[in-house]
């Protein structure tokens, strides 16, 4: 029966404390948070960790729950300042370690066969800024649409389509680059 | 040619992990859990379940009292937090008690862009509207008299003060400020590949080449960061942007040459054994008197994400700044993009302050984007207003968003730059933190003839267009680069200071076609090498065993400068050098100050050839080189330097 209750709905009982809302909402958006934690990050463990701290501050984070926005851009919205956060920390640490900047977890870590897939994607995403990174992250998942991205990203929607035109003008670049190897 | 991007996607989908299914129960029931102890401290703010009218007037009285001595209890722990700050820091307490309420305020709006109602904004733009009236209503103008040069106007001055404020507006700096916490700041990358310059042996090395660079937003960074009661990340602490934040009185420049360095070599406050070359390149300064009237198109970003505080209404308030500094015969206009449409004040005489104070006050943020063509429409507007001799500039002022009619990036950039030929230049205005994107500002603004500044706080605003509006509108050389070729006869090892995101290939040097950083009218730009002379105590490096040993031929020269730049709008780059000779030039304040501040920056990223030399060394040489320090920028310096010196502590 929960099933068919609407995120929205769900969220604000969740905010007004009801328990199995929360479990059941979680439930329903944990792969998308995961999803979108690996395309942020570039890396499998960090994603894992990054979803972690996410499920560890939704619960006093939820309480601020307005309805304003759809639930999935709230939760966009969370997990993207996550990942700037993460990144920050890291930065700190050690500027080795930052995403898709390193390339040998990331070949560890994947399979054999998209090994090489995964590398031109690398290539790609360090290509970028990290705005460009976060907005292209974003905009390939399915039911994103500009306008949404641009609400999760508190920019505007011309400059979410501005950021999309120059990342295909930046991957022709690269694809043009490759071919003339 | 979407292909690449579905290719992308395709890829991306197929490189995506599915999530480890164990972490995933853990992570659910250890959210479960946290769920359930937030609900348990939550407990006061949930609904009342007593029903009836009394029962919940006295549930309200109670809760309203819950809520009171807890805010009664938050004040007086913050009194005390204050009270302690006071007494540890008993120099900076006027400093630092002001600044701390304003940044609550600021705080709480920007915290919560989407729940500021157009009223809130509103009442809370004027409050900080308020002290600054008086400031802006009659600030003297004092002026240097010179001859007037064609297109760049170049000109002799006496320094690079432009305007000077009565004694009473150059105080309150530290408390207009609201303190951008750094936190907003998603350009990280800002803070990368800034590994301090190595020392180099003059034998293996004797080339040094690099951009010039009169950006000041590392000063901003590490100002806020203190200000907060933290040092500053190290990384985050840019030399050379620190040194150059300050405006010095160099020799001015004689004839049609834009700038002239002067170059001073003197013992090193932080070592004995070595010496500092200091190089002053001071820009020339066009004459304001005699200055041509300017048109200009104020092109305002006006959509949603504008109404934070420190966005559009900052922008109004900056902008009233800059209208006291205009003169009666320049014209104003603004057009506004994204949100509401179009040309909102028609061409108006700068005289007419009232009418230009109406349009501006109207200005909301709201709305989706419209995507006019609010680029075209400002140079349209720009181009109707030349007259010959006149200098026409559009202004665009955004937090970020760049959709002004091109969409495409590169045909921006080609349109701004062929805008620029026909005579109408562009200048960046930056407001706000996380969503600004400082790489297309610059890049747009260089095509433009124009800088990109980066406005956070009033004063900041008040520097970029009251005090320095000269050199942010009028520039005077661009592609200015730096080499410097030190003789290994005579300096056996040196670092250049700062600059390491600025440095070049050698060859870039007489390469015209590698971009290099510009300069406006009347700026500063200061470059320091600590150099150690042969036979030194202080010599790091000792000698290699089969390298040749350089031997003197006679000259005495320790280096040759070589400078690069061009002319507004020209393609072909002109050469300045000059011979570097030791014991050249005279320690001058800005000398020292100069040398204070570069100090300042090596402690808060670690000191590393500072050896003993400390904070109190800093703030010692800092305030005997104050000088007059007419906008109080040196004065703030010190108190930051108090500030970093406690905390480090």
């Amino acid at each position: 029966m929960r099933m068919t209750t609407s995120d929205e709905d769900l969220a604000k009982a969740a905010a007004k404390g009801d328990a199995d809302a929360f479990a059941a909402l979680l439930a329903r958006h944990y792969d998308r948070i995961f999803r979108l934690a690996f395309r942020l990050s570039g890396r499998g463990d960090q994603a894992e960790d990054l979803t972690q701290d996410i499920c560890a501050a939704l619960p006093t984070k939820i309480v601020g729950f307005r309805a304003q926005a759809k639930f999935t851009t709230w939760l966009y919205r969370v997990v993207v300042n996550a990942a700037e956060d993460a990144r920050r920390r890291q930065a700190s640490h050690s500027r080795a370690a930052v995403g898709w900047g390193d390339v040998e977890q990331m070949r560890r870590a994947e399979a054999a066969e998209t090994a090489e897939a995964v590398d031109w994607l690398q290539r790609a995403m360090r290509a970028l800024p990290q705005e460009l990174q976060d907005t292209l992250a974003l905009t390939l998942e399915e039911e994103m649409t500009h306008s949404q991205a641009a609400d999760v990203l508190g920019v505007s929607e011309g400059t979410v389509s501005w950021r999309m035109s120059d990342i295909r003008k930046r991957l022709r670049a690269l694809r043009q680059e490759e071919l003339a190897q | 040619m979407t292909d690449d991007l579905e290719d992308f996607k395709t890829l991306m989908n197929a490189a995506t992990p599915a999530p480890d299914a164990q972490r995933r129960v853990e992570n659910l029931q250890q959210a479960q859990k946290s769920f359930a102890r937030a609900q348990g401290l939550q407990s006061g703010a949930r609904p009342t379940v007593k029903r009836g009218p009394i029962a919940r007037l006295t549930e309200g009285a109670k809760s309203m009292l819950n809520v009171l001595t807890h805010r009664g209890a938050l004040t007086a722990t913050t009194a005390i937090a204050a009270v302690a700050l006071v007494a540890i820091l008993p120099q900076t307490r006027d400093y630092v008690l002001e600044p701390n309420s304003r940044i609550e305020s600021r705080s709480t709006t920007s915290q919560a862009p989407h729940s500021v109602t157009e009223l809130e904004a509103d009442s809370l733009e004027e409050t900080a509207a308020a002290p600054l009236e008086k400031p802006v209503v009659d600030v003297p103008v004092v002026v240097s008299r010179t001859a007037k040069r064609q297109e760049g106007f170049t000109a002799e001055s006496d320094g690079p003060v432009l305007f000077e404020i009565a004694p009473n507006t150059a105080e309150p700096f530290l408390g207009g400020r609201v303190l951008g916490a750094i936190g907003d700041n998603q350009n990280t990358e800002a803070f990368s590949n800034t590994a301090t310059n190595p020392l180099n042996v003059t034998a293996e090395d004797p080339v040094s080449t690099f951009s010039i660079d009169v950006d000041t937003a590392s000063y901003s960074i590490v100002r806020s960061s203190l200000m907060r009661g933290q040092l500053p990340p190290k990384d985050a602490v840019r030399v050379e942007e620190m040194v150059n934040y300050f405006p010095y009185s160099y020799p001015a420049p004689e004839s049609d040459v834009p700038f002239r360095p002067s170059i001073s070599v003197t013992p090193t406050p932080w070592n004995e054994g070595t010496q500092l070359v200091h190089i002053g390149i001071q820009g020339a300064l066009p004459q304001i008197e005699d200055r041509p009237p300017l048109n200009l198109v104020f092109l305002i970003d006006t959509s949603g994400s504008m109404q934070n505080t420190d966005k559009l209404p900052l922008l109004k308030q900056s902008f009233r700044l800059m209208l006291s500094e205009l003169r009666p015969e320049d014209q104003v206009s603004i057009v506004t993009y994204a949100g509401s449409a179009g040309q909102v004040l028609e061409p108006t005489a700068a005289s007419e302050r009232s009418k230009i104070l109406n349009a501006l006050d109207q200005l909301e943020a709201g709305g989706s984007t419209a995507g006019q063509a609010g680029l075209q429409q400002a140079y349209r507007v720009a181009e109707s207003m030349v007259e010959d001799g006149e200098v026409t500039r559009v202004i665009l002022a955004t937090d970020g968003d760049f959709n002004v009619g091109l969409s495409d990036p590169d045909d921006l950039r080609d349109f701004i730059a062929q805008k620029r030929d026909s005579g109408t230049f562009l200048s960046v205005l930056g407001f706000g933190r996380g969503n600004l994107d400082d790489a297309t500002m610059q890049a747009l603004a260089q095509n433009g003839n124009g800088q990109a500044a980066y406005i956070d706080t009033l004063s900041e605003a008040r520097k970029v267009l009251v005090d320095q509006l000269t050199g942010v509108l009028f520039p005077i050389a661009n592609d200015v680069k730096i080499q410097v070729e030190f003789n290994p006869a005579q300096i056996a090892e040196y670092r250049l200071i700062g600059y390491e995101t600025r440095a070049l290939q050698r060859e870039d040097f007489a390469n015209d076609k590698v971009d290099a950083g510009d300069i406006g009218a009347g700026h500063t730009v200061t470059a320091i090498y600590e150099v150690t002379p042969v036979g030194s105590d202080a010599i790091r490096n000792g000698p290699l065993r089969y390298a040749e040993q350089a031997v003197s031929e006679g000259s005495d020269e320790i280096g040759f400068f070589k400078l690069r730049y061009k002319s507004p709008g020209v393609a072909e780059s002109q050469l300045i050098q000059h011979p570097i000779l030791p014991g050249q030039g005279a320690v001058t304040e800005d000398v020292e100050f100069s040398y204070a501040i570069a100090g300042f920056g090596q402690l808060l990223r670690g000191g590393e050839y500072l050896g003993s030399w400390s904070y109190a060394d800093a703030i010692a040489l800092a305030n005997e080189a104050k000088g007059e320090d007419p906008f109080g920028y040196r004065a703030e310096a010190i108190t930051l330097m108090r500030l970093a010196q406690t905390l480090s502590q």
